[in-house]
């Protein structure tokens, strides 16, 4: 209850300070939607120039794509961490974060809330909807509950790499770049698994795995003959990656010192 | 005064020198994104040879050349410039024997040659390393390529500098910068080429500066470009290049007289 009250604290706070540069607000909004609109304009261009994607129709790549937006919009509102190294670590700000009654983590999380990524997943939703619509898929009683199983187990696999690489800040003070490169291999989870070769398949699978993020969770819906068993394990995978992003966490606080100064 | 601005991209290179580690998970990066264009492009050609003018031979090739061509030309100028006039440093800049705009164009230069000599060309050859590409034999082409990348460059410094300057009018000018940014990806041709582009759409693309930075010099060099034409498209380059000179002219004049420093 005390950690759900401080969510809506924050989220107050956060509209408060907000609403005072309000066209601010909004030309984020818009343009984090235009860069999202460029991958959903790709596809649409492409697909006036042949009939499939390696065996995926125009509306099956783009219930994997607004499937894809959901869980990205929902995990970038709440882990906006990027510059944690510099504005924490470096700055020390780490110490005032400890001294807090909440979990670090969850405080670190509620510091840098961006619900205007919210919007990149009403964006989402709104495509995969419209596909699911024009696809004629069956609607079954469950559906509502599998997806939101399927949600959560994405954002907790996109928890689970993020926390974990975040937590190399508490080892190494060095900027390393390697969160860049993790956040452009995401976007492989976009398309169908199906398009990469074995070696991608398997690292975006089992090591990265960021099908689980997009393709597999989508493809339950869009065809569950061949894919139910790989999209079942979405919500496992996100508890098994975020309970070791979560554990290398601890232990990194634990190793932590303070900046000095 | 020549070798101030010949001071100026020195620094410009060794300041970027410093940072090198950086560009060397650039060329992750961008190995990343060619990568995954790669395979999709791979499976929209499916069983079909020739989309818009190209067969998949061509358009990895387009895939890689339009990336690393980016990491040469891409600069962050606008940015820079938006900064200074915010913060008030530029008046700092304006009081200086020189002129800010060509300081800005040489700063780019200065960081354009390093991202040449340490992201495009070592990019270029691990990326020949991973996918089928096929590089042109003809040094000509190499030649004529070499020069359309300057101009890509050249324009798309140009159109920083403009976006940038618009924060002498505009208090607050994030939105036009982003948005200029996706102009530049979107109907450059680095996402995708031009000739995939319907009717009405390709022809407004070729009546916009935006297809010089990356389609042009790009399917010149897949070879999609031949013979004369080739020297069409450099003109058009050319045109533009000097085309863009008069708005930046025009807002440099106009912004000196009108700049207020906010807070300060």
């Amino acid at each position: 209850m005390f950690y759900l009250s401080l969510v809506i604290d924050y989220l107050k706070n956060y509209m408060k300070t907000r609403l005072t540069y309000r066209s601010d607000f909004w030309i984020e909004v818009l343009s984090d939607l235009l860069f999202n609109g460029l991958n959903l304009f790709f596809i649409l261009i492409v697909f006036l120039q042949t009939q499939s994607l390696g065996g995926w129709d125009q509306e099956q790549i783009l219930f994997i794509y607004g499937y894809f937006m959901i869980p990205y919009g929902l995990f970038i509102t709440f882990f906006n961490l990027w510059g944690f190294s510099e504005r924490y670590i470096v700055k020390g700000e780490m110490d005032r974060i400890l001294t807090r009654p909440a979990y670090n983590l969850w405080q670190l999380m509620l510091e840098n809330l961006d619900p205007a990524s919210l919007f990149s997943a009403l964006a989402g939703a709104v495509v995969m909807i419209y596909s699911w619509v024009r696809l004629g898929l069956p609607f079954h009683w469950y559906d509502p509950f599998m997806f939101i199983l399927m949600v959560v187990g994405s954002v907790l696999v996109y928890a689970g790499v993020y926390i974990a690489l975040t937590s190399l800040a508490f080892f190494s003070d060095a900027p390393t770049g390697i969160l860049p490169l993790i956040w452009n291999i995401q976007n492989y989870g976009r398309y169908p698994v199906t398009i990469y070769n074995k070696l991608l398949r398997g690292i975006l699978t089992w090591i990265l795995p960021f099908a689980f993020v997009g393709f597999y969770p989508a493809a339950y819906f869009i065809d569950p003959g061949n894919w139910k068993w790989f999209a079942l394990l979405t919500p496992v995978m996100g508890v098994v990656f975020s309970f070791v992003g979560i554990s290398i966490w601890n232990f990194g606080v634990k190793r932590y010192r303070g900046a000095g100064s | 005064m020549l070798s101030a601005y010949l001071e100026i991209i020195r620094m410009r290179f060794l300041m970027m020198l410093a940072y090198r580690v950086n560009y060397y998970s650039g060329i992750l990066i961008y190995a990343l994104n060619i990568g995954s264009y790669y395979f999709v492009y791979k499976a929209i050609y499916g069983d079909q040879t020739v989309i818009g003018g190209l067969t998949l031979g061509q358009m990895t090739t387009y895939v890689a050349i339009s990336w690393m061509g980016r990491a040469f030309y891409f600069n962050n100028l606008d940015r820079e410039i938006a900064t200074e006039i915010r913060d008030g440093s530029v008046a700092v800049q304006l009081i200086r024997p020189y002129n800010y705009v060509y300081v800005k164009m040489m700063q780019g230069l200065g960081e354009g040659i390093f991202r040449l000599v340490l992201f495009t060309t070592p990019g270029m050859i691990f990326i020949w390393l991973l996918l089928p590409i096929d590089l042109p034999t003809d040094p000509g082409l190499w030649a004529v390529y070499l020069v359309m990348l300057f101009f890509s460059f050249l324009i798309n410094t140009q159109l920083n500098i403009i976006t940038g300057l618009f924060a002498f009018f505009l208090e607050n000018n994030e939105g036009l910068m982003r948005m200029k940014r996706v102009a530049v990806d979107l109907f450059s041709g680095l996402i995708i080429p031009i000739s995939f582009f319907p009717g009405w759409s390709k022809t407004v693309m070729e009546w916009l500066p935006f297809q010089a930075i990356t389609y042009l010099p790009s399917a010149v060099f897949t070879g999609k470009i031949t013979g004369a034409e080739v020297f069409g498209k450099l003109g058009i380059q050319a045109l533009w290049f000097f085309i863009l000179i008069i708005p930046m002219y025009v807002l440099w004049s106009r912004s000196r007289t009108r700049l207020f420093v906010q807070g300060g």
